[in-house]
């Protein structure tokens, strides 16, 4: 029963997509792209992860990056809020521009970076504290004081994600007591609370069941208004279902990117199609 | 066979019952261990009924019976032994002994013995005898008997007041002013010689005041002990007049009187006096409240010194020092000071923080008390140091052990809020680590409440003069030496003059001391889940 209305669920998803991918609102379709990537170069001490990648992510759309396993997918992401300024040893040559700012000399710190660059783990991650709190901590972090203001961002966040029906009348209850799903869209929740620009995501619904993934991704659909979504996915059903453009990856190369129609119906290179059509990956 | 043997092998059934061999074998032991405390602690609060003994050798002694045991004699068989009574009968200042044993043969007749009172004396331990006559400054009030026994506790209760009245009178008042002439010599000593003479003038005035005033103190004090003018007259078992003033009495009753109801209420009674009132006769009766309050007190101020301590060096090893092999090995010494012999931080503790550092403040800030010294002496501040030492180990290891198990997605999640890394150690990955602290806290409490000999040496004493916090001013003083459970135990039990008097109250400051701790990790266990269960996701 439940599984017959989950495959429904799943033939429904890219019709409606195909309906918002058709009809984009002109006020917010800016011709400069959102993220620039430009001749990046990544090394995890001598060991090349990335080498030459230069694309542009436009402005209110998905992105999707796609590869097989240690392709250097989740490096590149990492790239974009300089997550991997952690690691140490790394080092990375080229240039991003985040909305026309050199993420390294031009946007202050790398705090202001990670507030306009939003991010989601593969693995679902909330603190060990309230809901309220998982939502309200990256606003205080940012300076937001004042307890009404902060109620209001959270309960805007988390109707954003479509969780606040399910959770406003157990604000107070610990985040870890919600379902998996719901501490995903949770994160997700947690990510927008700061207000970025840019949301990066990596494998969000690996770890989720068929019903939460396809709440997840009609979110991701859903927040593409407001936000520029990159997403890393294994499951190129996935990618297909919601990304308007897509990357393939492979052995720390681009090797291509274009519409994500495109790319899976009409690959321009011999591997990405030898990916998409299963022959290795 | 072997086959079979092979089976029970690979099935791994005899590790499961040698582990449930072993388990139960612990627990027996602990129970053990706890019954054998429990049983000896609680008789010593039942009032049991005096027995009178009548000898064959002529004589009778008034007593309770203490213990049997057989009379050691090497040639005789096991078979034929012949066993004595211990009996406590009192009576020191009279008979010189308040135990003695009785050859069972020698006893001629044993009964109740009626009318028989016990009179608990501020001195001299307990009286067994009965009540021949009730005086009042010299004059007879009542005769012996139930009516004699009634005017003499009517008598007792105004005397108990007096006693209270100059308790009171003694230790706070005449104490302040005893304090604030000890300040003043101080000050005046302090003065540079022709330096200020206004300054000294108003010394002295105040020196004069507070002679003055102490005067005053000390007659109001001899007009309260000229109004102690009762006394009572007892019999012994051997029909000895003895005369026992009312002042020097705590509480007189017959314990064959009592019915099951009264022997309950005594009972509780006399457990709260126990646990609320100040050790007697170089601590063999009374209470044990100063060792309660010193070791209470002692264990709350290495937690507080403890707990900021150790978690921050947990913090420094486990995430921001570079994980190499001079943190492996920090760790290592870590882990191995807990192994280190108790005695060796006393004498650490001795030399370092009392020596040391209590000698320096000393000289920089009490040097007009030298040579007394202040802080150069074991106190309460030092042993707490001390027992902070010992124990800190306990609180990095779980505290480390805590944050290796933080899921690092936390910190990352953070960081790509924009957070600092202080910001997610302070905010997010500290909270989470909360339960781990408290363990290793509630660890270092129950070793610290445990632990006997490096206190010896740096500040706990058989007797404290006060308690390290009083009503003078700094109020809290961590300068004082105190008194400890575990030291109170090893004191009485060991060091007492009077070792037979004592045994009682060695298993039942030893229940005491049992019933503390587990007191104190109850209290850290309950609030370690009450963190828990914010936390967690069961909500166990
Ligand atoms: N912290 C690190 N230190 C050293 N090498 C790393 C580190 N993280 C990743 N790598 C290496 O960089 C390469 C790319 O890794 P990356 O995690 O970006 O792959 P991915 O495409 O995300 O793979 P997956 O799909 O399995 O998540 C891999 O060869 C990996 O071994
Ligand atoms: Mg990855």
């Amino acid at each position: 029963m439940n599984e017959i209305r989950l495959k429904n669920e799943m033939k429904n998803m890219p019709r409606e997509m195909n309906v918002e991918k058709t009809a984009p609102d002109p006020a917010r379709e800016p011709s400069t792209p959102m993220v620039e990537i430009d001749r990046v170069a990544f090394f995890y001490g001598n060991q090349p992860a990335l080498k030459n990648i230069s694309m542009s992510i436009p402005r209110n759309k998905v992105t999707a990056f796609i590869g097989p396993s240690g392709c250097g997918k989740s490096t590149l992401l990492r790239c974009l809020n300089r997550m991997n300024d952690l690691v140490e040893g790394a080092r990375m040559e080229g240039a991003i521009r985040i909305g026309g700012k050199d993420i390294h000399r031009e946007i202050g710190d790398v705090s202001a970076l990670r507030k306009q660059v939003g991010m989601v783990f593969q693995k679902f991650n909330p603190f060990p504290k309230t809901i309220f709190e998982n939502v309200a901590y990256g606003p205080t972090i940012h300076g937001t004081k004042d307890r009404n203001a902060l109620s209001a961002i959270v309960e805007k966040s988390l109707r954003a994600t479509a969780l606040w029906d399910e959770v406003k009348d157990r604000l107070n209850d610990s985040a870890l007591r919600l379902s998996g799903g719901q501490q995903q869209r949770l994160c997700i929740a947690r990510a927008i609370a700061v207000e970025p620009e840019v949301l990066l995501m990596d494998e969000p619904c690996s770890a989720l069941d068929p019903l939460a993934t396809a709440r997840i991704e009609e979110l991701m659909v859903e927040l593409k208004r407001n936000y520029t979504i990159v997403i890393v996915t294994h499951n190129m059903q996935q990618a297909a279902r919601i990304a308007d453009k897509t990357g393939f990856l492979l052995l720390g190369e681009l090797v291509e990117f274009g519409p994500t129609e495109k790319l899976f119906t009409r690959p321009a290179d011999q591997r990405t199609e030898d990916y998409i059509t299963g022959r290795f990956g | 066979m072997t086959h079979m043997f092979k089976g029970v092998w690979k099935r791994g059934d005899l590790f499961i019952w040698l582990a449930g061999v072993g388990l139960a074998l612990s627990l027996i032991m602990v129970a053990g261990l706890l019954l054998a405390i429990f049983i000896n602690a609680a008789t010593f609060f039942w009032p049991a009924d005096l027995m009178r003994i009548s000898l064959k050798s002529g004589g009778t002694v008034i007593g309770l019976k203490t213990g049997r045991e057989a009379i050691p004699q090497p040639e005789t068989p096991e078979a034929s032994a012949r066993y004595r009574l211990q009996i406590k009968q009192g009576n020191r200042d009279v008979t010189g002994a308040d135990f003695i044993w009785i050859d069972e043969a020698d006893i001629a007749r044993v009964e109740k013995a009626e009318g028989a009172l016990i009179v608990e004396r501020r001195e001299w331990g307990d009286f067994y005898g009965l009540l021949k006559e009730v005086r009042e400054g010299g004059g007879q009030v009542a005769g012996g008997g139930a009516s004699g026994l009634l005017t003499l506790q009517e008598k007792m209760e105004t005397a108990l007041a007096i006693h209270a009245e100059i308790d009171d009178l003694t230790k706070s008042d005449i104490g302040r002013v005893n304090y604030k002439m000890e300040k003043n010599r101080l000050a005046m000593a302090s003065l540079k010689p022709g330096a200020d003479d206004q300054a000294l003038a108003r010394l002295s005035k105040e020196r004069k005041e507070l002679e003055r005033h102490y005067q005053e103190l000390t007659a109001r004090l001899q007009v309260l002990r000229d109004k102690q003018v009762g006394e009572a007259v007892f019999l012994t078992a051997d029909e000895r007049e003895i005369s026992i003033p009312l002042a020097k009495v705590i509480q007189v009753y017959e314990p064959g009187a009592l019915g099951a109801v009264g022997r309950i209420g005594f009972f509780l009674r006399k457990a709260i006096d126990f646990v609320t009132d100040d050790p007697r006769e170089s601590n063999t009766e009374g209470g044990v409240f100063p060792a309660i309050f010193g070791t209470v007190m002692m264990v709350m101020i290495m937690s507080l010194l403890v707990t900021p301590l150790g978690v921050v060096a947990a913090f420094y090893l486990r995430e921001y020092a570079h994980q190499g092999t001079m943190v492996s090995a920090v760790r290592i010494a870590v882990n191995n000071l807990a192994g280190v012999p108790s005695i060796v931080f006393g004498v650490f503790g001795v030399g370092f923080f009392i020596y040391f550092i209590g000698g320096t403040i000393d000289q920089l800030f009490y040097a007009e008390k030298l040579p007394a010294p202040t802080f150069g002496t074991g106190g309460i501040l030092w042993a707490s140091l001390t027992m902070a030492l010992l124990t800190v180990p306990v609180v990095i290891v779980s505290t480390e052990e805590g944050l290796a198990s933080v899921a690092g997605g936390l910190r990352e999640a953070s960081i790509a809020l924009g957070a600092t890394k202080f910001e997610t150690t302070w905010r997010v990955v500290l909270p989470a680590v909360m339960p781990s602290i408290l363990t290793g806290l509630i660890l270092a409490m129950a070793r610290a409440a445990g632990e006997v000999a490096p206190l010896m040496i740096t500040g706990v004493v058989k007797l404290a003069p006060s308690l390290p916090v009083d009503g003078l001013f700094p109020f809290v003083h961590l300068e004082r030496k105190f008194m400890h459970l575990g030291f109170h135990i090893y004191d009485v039990g060991f060091q007492s003059p009077n070792v037979d008097a004592a045994r009682p109250m060695v298993f039942t400051t030893t229940l005491l001391l049992v019933v503390l701790v587990v007191l104190l990790n109850l209290a850290a266990i309950w609030l370690r889940n009450r963190l828990r269960k914010k936390l967690s996701a069961s909500g166990v």
